[in-house]
């Protein structure tokens, strides 16, 4: 057989053979997941007053030092109390440093949603246009991010926290 | 096309109401100073993809991050920043995810130039495979004949 | 009761369709004629009990039957009657079912139709299509019955999705899916003539008929779903090149090009190979989309609720069609330079360039739809391809395509010369290019912002400058090429006296079409006007000189929602025009807002209101959306005329009259590779 009989015979299945591997590819991953354009860069500058003192404003700096976790949350948000017991443990028996960035809310309901579920929050930046969370390319609350205590970020997590999700994402990264 | 298949939306944005993105936001239309900064927010808002919708862009979704980045989008031309500017800070911010317009890079190279790339070679194989098409002789073939018999009637048809 | 008899309704045609497959293969295989002839009513049994398990379907929604979940999950006590109907193809399982009904009718058309065709070549088409059918009834009852029950009953459903509420939903799916499904026809008569190892022209003169038909619907599918997204999303677009919606663009595109194939093979002889493989690309391109929307892999606002197990079912499925498929083909295709002799300017070089643009085109919109899966595959990153996108490459490979595609029917087959086809046209040329500049003049006056540039860079803005001008040059070029050959066909045919082919008439008629159509997309792409505002009772705004007073809004309640009903007046010169009434509906089931736009048709533009959000609380002032768009009826109409030519085709005489086994039997058997 000639070289271009072979092509004719062979291309149209070794096409296909390449189409159903992308397809297999594909199956069983979940393709809504965005992954964060941050990870092992710098977290971007802020500056946002805080929930409970409006006049004391809190930047980036301030925060340097030690490794921490930002919460972005809503009173508004419902998976924001799903997770909250977990965010509450973190906190409480994990030791672990947890700021909330209120995103999107307004004072009173973000108080009185605190008073109702616990705050089991370090600081609470509040961030009411929403474009401090922009900046850090949150789409929806919950999300989670892990930063380093020069600042960098390690890792995010968008949806609800439980402690499956922290064990994969972020139990490596933890610094004792 | 909207094949039937919305159902399944439904559930999504059963899921997406848990996720808090359709809290609802005060989406007050905005005013230009010009029609050139109209169609342009227009133009960017349709190429801008919704980061937490299934398949819209910021224009034709209600998400609550939809509407912050149409004002961010709003803002910027309000600032004077041009297209490729505004582009930059949602992709810096989201990734190339939020552009329907990929930028050309060298992991796109194929999708904006292999199809071209196809349609010309291809184009040059069948220019050549016609022309030696017509030299070669063919054996008589009774099937072809009968064809070509059929033709001629039908040819007459024709202008 | 009714829900178990479903179900064993549809196991009973699985078990027939079995039958249907595997008898007339043995027989053709063995040469024993009467299990050849099984085929046949086989079918049609199969086919009735497929019929008797929708039917059922269709009771239990009736019924409300809540102890069957896909009734649960899918309709409600409050949902009206003529929804309860349409709700059974409103999820993944009911459409499903649907597909394989559309299948099965199909299949005893196929037997009703054909029946002067050898009966082996016969037993073998009912022997694909019955493989087809197995494999979409296991799918349905192993991993998604509609029949599954949930007792204790549940007391009340969960709705069906709001958007499927609608008339568009009634009619759209069931045209789509003939047309889908009816390419696996095609496809059937394809791998019955490799199996039999007989790649002449005959098969295609039987199979061009069903083909042409599919193709019909489809093209009527895909515009009643463009049609239903422009009125029922309520953000006035009508493509939005989603992977769903190229998943049915594709198979379009693919059949397309495998129509002009069918065409110089039947009359040629010529590209035997192309045409087979066009009909096993084409199907498997709706299998395809099945798995698009299904599997979960790709995001999509049509998707279905997916799990990982139909997608490994569905591409299972088309690793055994599409792959045995190509696998027969690597073995059976035809020798090379087989067919007719011709020259560079002819016929067949022109339907050879239609077949490249489309196959390139649907390779261009499958690596598209699927790049975003490669770019993750290779750790690329996240890639979103759009509108941006795929309007622009189409855009790009469809300008030599409506360059050439006049000519066509002018061309001789065989030997033609280009001298010839430039006599033929340059009048027209110069015309189109005048009257387009003339036209986009007018656009210019009508609507100035045409020019406001929107990109920052000269190469954008020379593309702003020229699209609409060469969307204009390629309808005007097609409508009055197609014309003027549609006037001299049926003058010369007159004159000889000879009957009018509605083969060849239904072929202008679709090139007519498509002028239609590109005068559609190029208004309404280069002319809309779409206003966001804000508006208080009693406020008046001008788009276009048309004046839209916003009298006011009321609530009502509708059979399951509560809505928020707008109320404008319009006016034109002072002159009434219409009343619009745009809703902003809240389902009681789910909670769902519905954007329900108002829209004023008309032939050359349309008025489209909708209703945004209140922006006070006293909901007296609301944010609002109006559109202008010019000539959007006509991208519809284009693809409504495209359609009734290829229903035209298909019903030629030439493919209803017996002649076909006449023929076929003078035809000399040919040796094959």
């Amino acid at each position: 057989m000639s070289l271009s009989r072979w092509l004719v015979a062979g291309l149209p299945i070794v096409g296909f053979i390449g189409l159903a591997l992308v397809l297999m590819s594909g199956i069983g991953k979940d393709p809504s997941i965005l992954p964060s354009m941050l990870i092992g860069k710098q977290a971007p500058e802020f500056e946002l007053p805080l929930l409970y003192e409006p006049e004391q404003i809190v930047s980036k700096q301030d925060l340097l030092g030690q490794q921490y976790f930002i919460n972005v949350w809503g009173s508004w948000c419902p998976t924001c109390q799903y997770e909250h017991p977990f965010i509450e443990q973190m906190s409480n028996e994990m030791n672990l440093t947890v700021v909330g960035l209120n995103w999107k809310d307004t004072r009173d309901e973000a108080t009185r949603w605190l008073k109702q579920f616990g705050n089991p929050y370090e600081t609470i930046l509040f961030d009411d246009i929403g474009t401090t969370g922009i900046d850090f390319g949150v789409a929806a609350a919950p999300e989670t991010f892990l930063i380093s205590a020069d600042g960098t970020v390690l890792a995010k997590y968008a949806g609800q926290l439980t402690p499956e999700v922290f064990d994969t994402t972020f139990a490596d990264m933890l610094t004792p | 096309m909207k094949i039937s298949m919305i159902r399944p939306v439904f559930l999504l944005m059963t899921l997406s109401l848990l996720l808090g993105t359709m809290a609802q936001a005060n989406d007050a239309p905005y005013t230009f100073e010009s029609v050139r900064d109209e169609k342009r927010y227009k133009a960017l808002i349709e190429e801008l993809r919704c980061p937490k919708c299934q398949n819209n862009n910021i224009a034709d979704s209600n998400a609550s991050v939809s509407v912050d980045l149409r004002r961010l989008v709003y803002e910027q031309i309000q600032q004077g920043r041009n297209n490729d500017e505004i582009k930059t800070y949602f992709s810096d911010r989201y990734g190339d995810f939020v552009l329907y317009d990929p930028p050309v890079k060298s992991t796109t190279l194929i999708i904006w130039f292999g199809p071209l790339v196809a349609l010309l070679l291809s184009a040059i194989v069948l220019l050549a495979v016609i022309r030696a098409r017509q030299k070669r002789v063919i054996p008589p073939d009774p099937d072809q004949a009968m064809l070509d018999d059929q033709l001629e009637q039908f040819d007459k048809d024709l202008p | 009761m009714i829900p178990e008899l479903g179900q064993l309704a549809l196991i009973l045609a699985l078990l027939l369709a079995g039958m249907q497959c595997v008898l007339p293969l043995i027989g053709a295989v063995t040469g024993n004629m009467t299990w050849v002839r099984v085929g046949r009513p086989t079918a049609y049994a199969s086919g009735l009990f497929v019929l008797l398990g929708f039917i059922a379907l269709t009771i239990s929604f009736v019924q409300q039957d809540f102890s069957v979940v896909y009734v649960a999950t899918n309709s409600n006590s409050l949902l009206p009657l003529h929804y309860r109907f349409t709700a059974v193809w409103g999820g993944h399982e009911g459409s499903l079912l649907l597909w394989t009904l559309v299948l099965s009718m199909w299949t005893v058309a196929v037997a009703l139709f054909s029946r002067n065709l050898p009966e082996i070549f016969l037993g073998r088409v009912m022997a694909v299509m019955g493989l087809i059918s197995i494999g979409f009834l296991s799918f349905m009852l192993f991993t998604s019955n509609p029949f599954q029950r949930h007792l204790p009953g549940l007391p009340e459903g969960n709705d069906l999705n709001p958007l499927l509420q609608d008339i568009g939903m009634i009619v759209h799916p069931p045209l789509l899916y003939m047309g889908y499904v009816g390419l696996a026809v095609a496809f059937a008569f394809a791998v019955a003539a490799l199996m039999e190892g007989r790649m002449d022209s005959r098969w295609v003169k039987w199979s061009r008929p069903w083909t042409n038909l599919a193709w019909a619907f489809l093209t009527i599918g895909i515009t009643l779903g463009s049609w239903w997204a422009y009125y029922e999303l309520g953000w006035g677009g009508w493509w939005f090149w989603d992977p769903v919606e190229n998943g049915s663009f594709m198979p379009w595109l693919a059949a397309t090009a495998l129509i002009h194939s069918q065409a110089v093979t039947e009359k040629r002889g010529a590209f035997k190979n192309w045409t087979i493989l066009l009909s096993l690309s084409a199907f498997s391109l709706s299998l395809l989309g099945t798995f698009l929307v299904r599997s979960g892999v790709i995001t999509s606002v049509h998707a279905f609720a997916s799990d990982p197990e139909r997608g490994i079912f569905i591409l299972a499925f088309l690793g055994v069609i599409s792959g045995g498929s190509l696998a027969l083909f690597a073995i059976r295709s035809a020798k090379l330079n087989s067919g007719g002799t011709f020259t560079l300017a002819s016929r067949e070089t022109l339907l050879l360039s239609n077949n490249l643009i489309f196959s390139v085109t649907t390779v261009m919109v499958l690596l598209g739809t699927l790049f975003p899966l490669i770019a993750e595959a290779f750790n690329w990153g996240k890639v979103s391809l759009g509108p941006p996108y795929f309007g622009f490459m189409f855009f790009i490979m469809m300008i030599p395509a409506i360059a050439l595609m006049p000519l066509g029917p002018f061309s001789h087959w065989k030997q033609d010369n280009a001298r010839r086809w430039f006599d033929n046209s340059i009048w027209i040329m110069l015309l189109t290019l005048v009257g387009a500049a003339a036209i986009y003049a007018a656009m210019m006056s009508f609507s100035p912002e045409l020019i406001v540039w929107t990109s920052d860079d000269f190469l954008g803005k020379a593309w702003q400058f020229l699209k609409p001008w060469l969307g204009m040059v390629g309808a005007l070029w097609v409508m009055l090429m197609t014309l003027k050959w549609t006037i001299d066909y049926v003058r010369k045919a007159r004159a000889r006296n000879a009957p009018l082919s509605r083969g060849l008439l239904g072929m202008a008629t679709a090139h007519f079409g498509v002028g239609v159509f590109l005068i559609g997309v190029t208004m309404v792409i280069s002319s809309s006007t779409e206003k966001d505002i804000r508006m208080a009772d009693g406020e008046s705004f001008d788009v276009k000189g048309y004046l839209f007073t916003f009298v006011g809004t009321d609530r009502y309640q509708g059979p399951n929602y509560l809505a928020d009903r707008g109320h404008f007046e319009i006016t034109y010169d002072g002159d009434y025009v219409s009343s619009l009434y745009p809703e902003k509906r809240s389902y009681l089931s789910g909670g769902d807002i519905m954007t329900e736009a108002a829209v004023d048709a008309g032939a050359f533009r349309d008025l489209f209101v909708s209703l945004g959000e209140p922006l006070t609380d006293d909901r007296d002032v609301w944010s609002v959306r109006i559109y202008h768009k010019p000539f959007i009826r006509w991208i519809w109409l284009g693809g409504l005329i495209i359609m009734l030519g290829g229903i035209l085709a298909a019903t030629d005489r030439r493919y209803l009259s017996r002649r076909t086994e006449e023929t076929s039997k003078t035809v000399p058997e040919r040796a094959v590779t």
